[in-house]
């Protein structure tokens, strides 16, 4: 982290000095402002602050140093598949080309990019085992958000108007049930059996004439495939509701299983998990829509068509009366679609079958080194990620998951996902991806080993960690009960223009 | 697999440590009924021809021209330091910072990224980003229902149509009612909102509103009467959503300065390319009054057990992955990294920096309408505008298809945009920003004098 | 021990009942299963209740839970400083962090209500 330690940095604002900055836009004419109405300007420039580029950029830098990063060190995050981002995938979609390509550009002058996005969406059909994909949701939610609209589009299609009821494991990422009611429908939770896996009969008895759709993770949030998987989605279809796949856990069946072939009705990819785009810190993410034949009419507008003539277009607006309509702006998050098709174009079929491979390897391998150690819930293979329990340690020692988790910072790794799913007491979800050496795998094992061995010897140790990090543990009850979420002092500053 | 450090002899080491046979002893779960047949996809690419492919297909989309396109995303000039410090691998390769102890740099930019916009909206409360502009918005029509109790919406005619139609796939999940504010015909307020139909729109008794949205500058380019729809709205006890730009913000009065409750737009003009979409930066921002109901990230600043000052995500409970159904947005990941970008634009420029983008884009704007005048364009509103206006010139699709021919990007069809819209059917919504230049300018005005076979004065 | 002098509900809410008005809280239990609490919901003043249904929200840091009103009534008062000081759930669950007071219609349903020795049994099972 540097080579005198992170350091915590003041605030932007603290480090303003007015005056300084500038050199950057050329001055516009004294009346370029004049023909605006006076009651449409602003009376006082914004207090934003003034820094010479040096200052700006140490700050940012100095900034950059405080955090965990996958080009830092091994991140572990279950759910969430920190797999190396390839530095080819950032080149290529600041190819000038591509990053000043206009969004209404017509599509004569857009043809490369038009290419890409169509391409994608024929290696996302059949990766997917779809019948076609919508590359417009911005994010894995609002792909989620678009496949539950599209089943109460079909439905209502139908003259269906009473199915009202998603269900969803209480496994599920809490994505699934605010979507539900965000489309409108109740939520209905459905217990996991003990093996981890969805309880097929209690789910047979949820579904019923009022159920529009079931939204199923495969592998599971506990890294489990679900074995009964055939027997479910007949069921659904046979009650008449249509089947969901979140598709947060895909680099686990890549080229294995085929939600599509296998009955399921839509999914979405998170591009930022499978096809390694970039986290940035919580996003920008990207969640195309993969759906069946029944659902196709209903795709959000617009989609990427080929011509007969090969070149590419966009759809038109109201070209397609049955579209669920919009979820945002423009076509889509393209800048972070061209990094995927890079990713996807890099590994070819071959490749994208080893990804999933070396993943489950990888972690059934954590998993068998941490046998022994940690309560393993689920002891069965396991898929790309897994959950470990600290409850025998906590019930030995006192010392807690979050303890665990915060001493693994000491030891340079980022924690894994913690108390999710939240039915395992005490849980870590644990993701290593199949980016990562068998010796950072062994080393975070040994670090896991060797914390176990500490809660008991030197409880404290634990219970205080993290001690190298550049905070200690943070006072979130306060944060929360009077909310500090903007720097004040300079608000009403008057800050001259040098005009 | 490009990127996998797995030799075979790791392989056969993990597999005996399982206790596994083979790799696909591991998928045998999976019913073999169920096993996907092989993926049909193209063989895998090495770096150097996946380069020289991308590099192809880069080169078949035309940013040659002269472009004078924006309607909702804008060409501007990009400080090289916001992009070199966003591709240190710290920003872009960590996730959302569950762990504040490891977090604080994401955790500290996003705190200053909400005070740097709560100083341009005027409002104090911002979230830590949306998806874009159009989903943002919904989100906040979405949050003046949550607020008032009430089920509709009106927005003006005069936002952009991409924000109108998300904002209807967003209210159709909870049956939420939709209306539309016609825009004036004709007359000196020509393309703005019509206050004399929302105000009875408002009247409705049976359908009380719970938000009303417009848009400042509107798609158009024009200046609404902010305030007098502020009015209006709270009059008949709606909450007031403003659609901002926040460059405009620089040099027009921020939504706090005239009563608006919130404040929702697109950032993708403070230094994030254009990229054909996206990602952008959703920016949503509100009153204290209305913290309880603002969806998606906040960031709040507090102290570490030694006293030290530090951030860390706040009011946590009220999104997804703990309040589930109840939660007021399903949103999870956001677009951390543009927000990152927009604070380091603003840090770059400063207050008198973004006055001048703003200003020299007014501007060439003027400069470019005096132009096209000159070439025998008219104006299709006759009010007041920051950068963007639009013009009227006969058969305005094939001009601006032979205009192309000429490597002039002449802005949008509006026609392609509202079809539907007989005002609109000769209009070009044209836009110019800081970074037009007077030769582009001119290479637009000689173009569409000679398409328009001599100017009014030939 | 739980205070001898109230109901509870299978939930954790204890209630007070004088007369036909009702004191509703959390309890000390649930405070500490929750953690630091750092925003409760309450309704308006003049809302009926039906027993059982939720009335509001707590929030910790964390975790987020139902509130149910143990008996059915109309509010007449809300706990004003919970929303500038939500850890009085935290320091004083039965004191001066109580809830809700409402004028009870049936003050018969407080029979179906845990009693203190059956409450404590609940919390020590769980």
């Amino acid at each position: 982290m540097g080579v005198t330690g992170p350091r915590l940095q003041s605030t932007i604002f603290e480090k303003s000095h007015p005056g300084r900055g500038g050199g950057k836009i050329p001055h516009p004419p004294k009346d370029a402002l004049e023909r605006l109405p006076a009651a449409a300007r602003r009376a006082a420039p914004p207090a934003l602050p003034q820094l010479n580029e040096l200052e700006m950029v140490r700050h940012y830098v100095n900034l950059s140093q405080l955090n965990f990063a996958i080009d830092t060190g091994f991140y572990p995050l279950g759910s969430c598949t920190m797999k190396f981002n390839p530095k080819v995938n950032e080149w290529a979609a600041r190819l000038p080309g591509f990053a000043g390509l206009h969004p209404l550009a017509p599509d004569a002058t857009a043809q490369g990019t038009l290419q890409i996005l169509w391409e994608l969406q024929e290696i996302l059909a059949e990766i997917s085992g779809m019948a076609a994909v919508s590359l417009q949701p911005a994010a894995g939610a609002q792909g989620e958000l678009t496949g539950i609209l599209m089943i109460r589009a079909y439905h209502r299609s139908r003259g269906d108007h009473d199915r009202k009821e998603v269900l969803v494991p209480d496994s599920s990422h809490g994505t699934n049930p605010a979507t539900a009611s965000m489309a409108g429908f109740r939520t209905i939770t459905v217990p996991s059996a003990p093996d981890g896996g969805v309880d097929v009969d209690a789910f047979r008895a949820a579904l019923g004439p009022r159920t529009a759709a079931v939204m199923i993770t495969n592998p599971s949030t506990l890294g489990l495939f679900e074995s009964r998987i055939g027997e479910l989605l007949e069921a659904v279809h046979a009650a008449g509701a249509l089947a969901y796949m979140d598709g947060a856990n895909l680099n686990a069946i890549l080229g294995r299983f085929k939600p599509g072939e296998a009955g399921f009705d839509v999914m979405h990819i998170n591009t930022h998990k499978t096809f390694s785009t970039p986290h940035g810190g919580g996003g920008p993410g990207a969640g195309p829509v993969g759906v069946g034949p029944l659902l196709v009419p209903f795709l959000p507008a617009p989609r990427v068509l080929r011509n007969d003539d090969g070149s590419f277009r966009l759809e038109r607006p109201g070209e397609r009366p049955t579209s669920i309509g919009r979820l945002r702006s423009f076509v889509g998050n393209t800048g972070v679609l061209v990094r995927a098709y890079a990713y996807l174009r890099a590994h070819g079929a071959e490749g994208l079958m080893e990804v999933s491979q070396d993943a489950v390897l990888a972690a059934n391998y954590l998993k068998s080194r941490l046998v022994g150690t940690y309560d393993i819930p689920y002891a069965r293979h396991c898929k790309h990620e897994f959950v470990a329990s600290a409850a025998s340690i906590k019930r030995a020692t006192g010392i807690r998951t979050l303890d665990i988790a915060k001493r693994l910072i000491d030891y340079g790794f980022h924690p894994p996902t913690i108390y999710f799913p939240l039915i395992v007491e005490e849980g870590m979800l644990i993701e290593p991806t199949e980016t990562e050496s068998v010796e950072t795998l062994d080393a975070f094992a040994d670090a896991l080993i060797t914390i176990a061995a500490e809660a008991a010897a030197s409880p404290e140790l634990v219970h205080d960690a993290p001690h190298t990090a550049p905070v200690r543990r943070l006072d979130e009850a306060t944060a929360a009960r009077q909310p500090n979420l903007r720097w004040r002092p300079m608000t009403g500053v008057e800050t001259p223009c040098p005009d | 697999m490009p990127y996998g450090p797995h030799t075979a002899a790791d392989r056969s080491r993990m597999l005996a440590a399982i206790g596994a046979s083979s790799i696909d002893e591991l998928f045998d779960d999976i019913p073999a009924t169920l096993r996907a047949s092989r993926l049909d996809l193209p063989a895998g690419m090495p770096e150097l021809e996946l380069m020289a492919h991308l590099q192809g297909l880069a080169a078949r989309n035309r940013t040659d021209l002269a472009s004078f396109l924006g309607a909702g995303a804008y060409r501007h000039y990009q400080p090289p330091a916001v992009d070199q410090l966003l591709l240190r691998g710290e920003w872009y390769t960590a996730y959302t910072p569950y762990q504040p102890e490891v977090s604080q740099g994401t955790l500290q930019s996003i705190y200053e990224y909400q005070s740097l916009l709560a100083e341009l909206v005027g409002l104090d409360v911002v979230s830590a980003s949306h998806y874009d502009g159009a989903a943002a918005t919904a989100e906040a029509a979405l949050m003046t229902c949550r607020a008032t109790g009430r089920g509709r919406i009106l927005i003006s005619r005069a936002v952009h149509r991409h924000y109108r139609e998300t904002l209807s796939t967003y209210l159709s999940g909870g049956d939420l009612e939709l209306g539309e504010v016609p825009v004036v015909v004709s007359g000196p307020a020509a393309g703005t909102t019509d206050l004399a139909a929302l105000e009875a729109l408002l009247a409705d008794p049976d359908h009380p509103v719970a938000g009303v949205l417009a848009g400042q500058p509107n798609f158009y380019g024009l200046l609404e009467p902010m305030a007098e729809i502020g009015r209006l709205a709270h009059a008949a006890g709606a909450l007031f959503v403003a659609v901002i730009e926040p460059v405009s913000l620089s040099v027009l009065a921020p939504p706090g300065a005239y009563g608006a409750d919130i404040a929702a737009g697109e950032g993708q003009s403070l230094g994030i390319p254009a990229q054909y979409g996206g990602p952008y930066l959703g920016i949503l921002a509100c009153t204290d009054a209305l913290i309880r109901q603002i969806p998606g990230r906040l960031v709040g600043m507090t102290t570490d057990l030694d006293g030290q000052r530090a951030f860390v995500m706040t009011m946590r409970a009220r999104e997804q992955d703990i309040r589930r159904e109840r939660a007021a947005s399903n949103i999870c990941t956001n677009q951390a990294l543009l927000a990152l970008a927009a604070s380091i634009y603003l840090a770059t420029l400063g207050p008198h920096g973004l006055r001048d983008v703003a200003a020299l884009g007014a501007a060439r704007a003027a400069e470019l309408e005096a132009t096209l005048i000159d070439a025998g364009a008219g104006r299709l509103h006759p009010g007041p505008y920051l950068n963007e206006f639009v013009i009227r010139v006969p058969d305005a699709r094939a001009v601006h298809q032979r205009l192309l021919e000429r490597g002039v990007l002449a802005g949008l069809v509006l026609a392609d945009v509202e079809p539907d819209d007989p005002a609109l059917a000769d209009g070009l919504l044209v836009c110019a920003t800081e970074v037009t230049t007077s030769a582009e300018i001119a290479r637009f005005g000689a173009a569409l004098q000679a398409e328009l076979g001599g100017s009014r004065w030939a | 021990m739980v205070p001898e002098d109230l109901r509870y509900t299978k939930d954790h809410e204890w209630v007070r009942l004088a007369g036909d008005e009702a004191t509703v809280g959390i309890t000390a239990f649930a405070a500490e299963q929750l953690g630091d609490i750092v925003f409760v919901e309450l309704p308006a003043s003049g809302r009926s209740l039906q027993a059982a249904a939720t009335f509001g929200v707590v929030e910790s840091v964390k975790a987020v839970s139902d509130l149910f009103s143990p008996l059915s009534g109309e509010v007449i008062e809300v706990n004003a400083d919970l929303a500038s000081q939500p850890e009085l759930v935290n320091t004083d669950p039965f004191g001066a962090g109580w809830m809700l007071k409402l004028k009870v219609t049936d003050a018969a349903e407080a029979d179906a209500l845990l009693d203190p020795a059956a409450y404590d049994k609940l919390i020590a099972e769980a």
